[in-house]
């Protein structure tokens, strides 16, 4: 049977039919929805939000050693965080087959970069398939863990956004129930000490020898012949925009395997072909590896090495030929992402924004949108988990180079349990000064609605203990009095909060604790908070325009000849009614 | 080779793009056709653009409509409409939902909201327009709008050998069949 998935669907149906048993993630675009669905299979996959990609890797690496078939998956960035385990997994290898899903987004659809993560598989050395459709992930899935297994390493499968979120045929089977192996005790395996690093050095040095073998006979590396004056190799969903571009009259090597790269294969391509052209997303990495082994062909001199790649690029890069395409002079507005009505985050902006002579660090999710006008709000965003640490580096120069301003550090839940909390133990640690705000929305939002470990429940739906952030924050050493909970609604209250924390010469913590409007509420958050539907209204005899409440920058109202606030999206969180100067805005009754 | 047909359908989250693609894009594999989709929504959760790309034909390669590659596109909202306007096909036919939605920067008052749309792409383009909140809401349920959208594309696009009505019963509300297969046909009914 074929059913109509999206390519992380497909990783899902195919974890599933090769008997994978464990499963954790960190969620991130465009990854997140591979752990949603694999949830699906509960009965059989055991799966987990962890708090990081670290951890979440780690989890797999465990579970493999343990005997079972494992996997790991994040969003390229989230590599990064995971890189310390992956490249000492690449020397002790695997028991139970692991793969690790690393999902780059080419284009920066929603990140911070859009690194390349098929270095990592070179960097690291470990064996690296990349699917272009959604059937090849599936299959590329069932593949990845018999290669692990076979190889002795742990997989990457790299996928970009247009693989994971475009949605093709994929065939269906059956589950193969994979029972555990049984456990032995390796330690020259599996401790990386020197002794034993030195050795599987080596062997992983014999290993990859092996896999280039692998590669150059691997079914999934395969040419197809047809004209020879033009040869293409390609890779991942650029093959498929090449494949459409260049048609049926030239010849293709499209490789499925990329890690190591079949040389030989290649070389008899390139023999054949008259004109090699490589066409691939973002860096030449295939590229590179080609022209070093001394064959000749067509990639970056007219390839674009950033962004996204599509039909039209590829088309004007190889013929030159630019369609014309239909014009209007006109302009239409843009829709960029903003903070919802009634989101928590606004009131603390709004509070924060009014704060003179500081210094704002932030982090990644939702309340990023706090540093766009016309709250401007924020003035850094690296990574997650780097306000509080790169707060408290400018909060200590700032001191030692004799300057009263402070720092105002800005962190979600789910982004302080990623790893704010290692940054807060440093600023406590190290004696530093910064204000950290960890601002609790009950929920990961950004990536839409996942539980982490403030929530109380796990991505199974079992009700589970959750962390508490005053206690951890005690435990870490914030003083009993620096450390405030607040409602960032509350805007008065909010500010002064803000002007004790920033009045202290220690580490202070603020926890704006307030659910994120679009969640789905708990029992709790019920009973914790008043949310029951609520609206505001402007009263036009009362109201001047002085256009104040505009200025929170909440999309329910609207500023024409007349400021209104549109029923609709407004939940009545009562912000522009607490800014307005001339009691203009009313709760409606 | 046979041709590959290309659809947009353009709009702003919660318009109910996504669930007019589902039924699409189920319709043309009971067709038989080999079919890609790929959906593009905005960071935002509420109020940004969302884009569904739906290719069918023999064979489908790039899940993605290239500028000027349209043969259809659905524009659930004006502004949308000229947002997208470069993907027609010289002989394409754009079908849009007379209705404005108007983006934070308008409501804020730093924009404004482009002005004559309907005119000048009708003037340089195939265009049909219709108010398809207004026909919803006339077959007894505003909600179906992006149903009666759906109707008219299936009907321009002359996709009516497929048995429609079986696949809209199976993805609607239970209860809500009846009401949405004659928003189906109100929206067909548009395209003369």
């Amino acid at each position: 049977m074929k059913v109509l998935m999206t390519g992380n669907e497909a990783i899902v149906r195919g974890a599933y039919e090769a008997g994978l048993t464990i499963a954790s993630a960190y969620p991130g675009t465009p990854s997140t929805e591979i752990l949603e669905n694999l949830v699906n299979y509960k009965d059989d996959i055991y799966c987990e939000w962890a708090p990081n990609e670290k951890v979440a890797l780690e989890v797999a690496i465990g579970a493999s050693i343990a005997g079972a078939r494992s996997m790991a998956a994040m969003k390229h960035v989230g590599v990064n965080v995971a890189a310390d385990p992956l490249f000492t997994f690449a020397y002790t290898g695997v028991t139970g087959g692991c793969v690790l899903v690393s999902a780059d987004d080419p284009g920066m659809h929603s990140s911070q970069n859009e690194q390349d993560n098929r270095n990592y598989a070179t960097a690291a050395r470990i064996l690296m398939l990349e699917p272009s459709d959604s059937q090849e992930a599936k299959d590329f899935m069932m593949l990845g863990l018999e290669l692990s297994e076979r190889f002795d390493t742990p997989v990457m499968i790299r996928m970009t956004t247009r693989v994971c979120h475009s949605k093709s045929m994929v065939e269906i089977g059956t589950r193969v129930e994979k029972p555990l192996i049984p456990y032995e005790r390796k330690i020259a395996k599996y401790v990386a000490t020197p002794a034993n690093g030195k050795v599987l050095r080596k062997q992983l040095i014999d290993r990859l020898k092996r896999m280039e073998k692998y590669s150059n006979t691997a079914p999934i590396n395969k040419a197809e012949y047809n004209d020879t004056k033009i040869g293409v190799i390609s890779a991942g969903i650029a093959y498929q925009y090449a494949r459409e571009v260049f048609g049926e009259e030239a010849s293709y090597l499209k490789l499925g395997m990329t890690f190591p790269m079949p040389m030989d294969l290649i070389t008899e391509f390139a023999g054949k072909v008259e004109k090699l052209y490589v066409i691939e997303e973002m860096d030449p990495y295939m590229e590179n590896q080609i022209k070093m082994a001394g064959i000749q062909c067509i990639g970056k001199e007219i390839i674009p090495e950033m962004d996204e790649l599509n039909t039209d690029i590829v088309r004007k890069a190889v013929f030159g030929t630019d369609t014309g395409v239909l014009q209007s002079e006109k302009v239409a507005v843009g829709r960029p992402p903003v903070l919802c009505a009634g989101c928590p985050h606004r009131g603390f902006f709004y509070a924060l924004r009014k704060k003179k002579n500081i210094i704002i660090t932030g982090d990644i999710g939702c309340y990023t949108l706090g540093s766009a006008a016309p709250l401007s709000a924020m003035d850094t965003c690296f990574c997650m988990g780097g306000s509080i640490s790169a707060g408290h580096g400018a909060a200590m120069a700032l001191k030692k180079g004799g300057s009263d301003k402070k720092v105002v550090a800005v962190i979600g839940d789910s982004t302080f349990f990623h790893s704010g909390v290692n940054s807060l133990m440093d600023v406590v640690y190290n004696k530093g000064n910064s204000v950290s705000v960890i601002l609790d929305n009950r929920i990961t939002a950004m990536t839409g609605h996942q539980d982490n470990p403030g929530t109380g429940y796990t991505l199974m739906g079992e009700s589970t203990r959750e962390v508490d952030i005053p206690m951890l924050c005690r435990a870490i050493g914030i003083k009993d009095e620096n450390i405030y909970t607040v409602n960032p609604l509350l805007l008065d209250e909010t500010g002064k909060v803000l002007d004790e924390a920033l009045s202290k010469d220690e580490p202070a913590v603020i926890i704006a604790r307030y659910p994120c409007v679009l969640k789905a509420f708990t029992d709790q958050d019920k009973e914790e908070f008043d949310l029951r539907p609520k609206k505001c209204y402007i009263d036009q005899e009362k109201c001047t325009k002085c256009k104040v409440c505009v200025k929170t920058g909440c999309p329910a109202i609207f500023s024409g000849e007349q400021i209104t606030i549109d029923q609709g999206p407004c939940t009545g969180c009562t912000v522009c009614m607490q800014v307005c100067k001339f009691d203009a805005i009313r709760e409606v009754e | 080779m046979g041709e590959i047909k290309n659809i947009l359908l353009v709009g702003v989250g919660g318009q109910g793009t996504i669930l007019a693609s589902k039924i699409l894009s189920e319709g043309l594999i009971q067709a038989g056709y080999d079919v890609k989709m790929s959906e593009i929504h905005g960071m935002s959760q509420r109020g940004g653009n969302v884009s569904t790309q739906i290719r069918f034909g023999d064979k489908v390669y790039s899940p993605i409509v290239g500028k000027g590659e349209a043969n259809i596109i659905v524009a659930f909202e004006k502004m949308e409409a000229l947002r997208w306007f470069e993907y027609l096909k010289d002989d394409g036919i754009m079908v849009i939902n007379d209705f404005e939605i108007p983006s934070v920067p308008i409501q804020q008052g730093t924009a404004k909201y482009p002005e004559g749309i309907l005119e000048d792409l009708a003037a340089k383009a195939k265009v049909l327009v219709f108010k398809a909140g207004e026909i919803a809401e006339k077959v007894g349920n505003a909600r179906t709008m992006n149903i009666v959208l759906l109707g008219a594309l299936t009907k321009a696009m002359d996709l009516q050998g497929i048995d429609w009505e079986s696949v809209i019963m199976a993805n609607v509300k239970k209860g809500l069949e009846d009401i949405n297969i004659k928003a189906f046909h109100a929206g067909a009914d548009q395209v003369k």
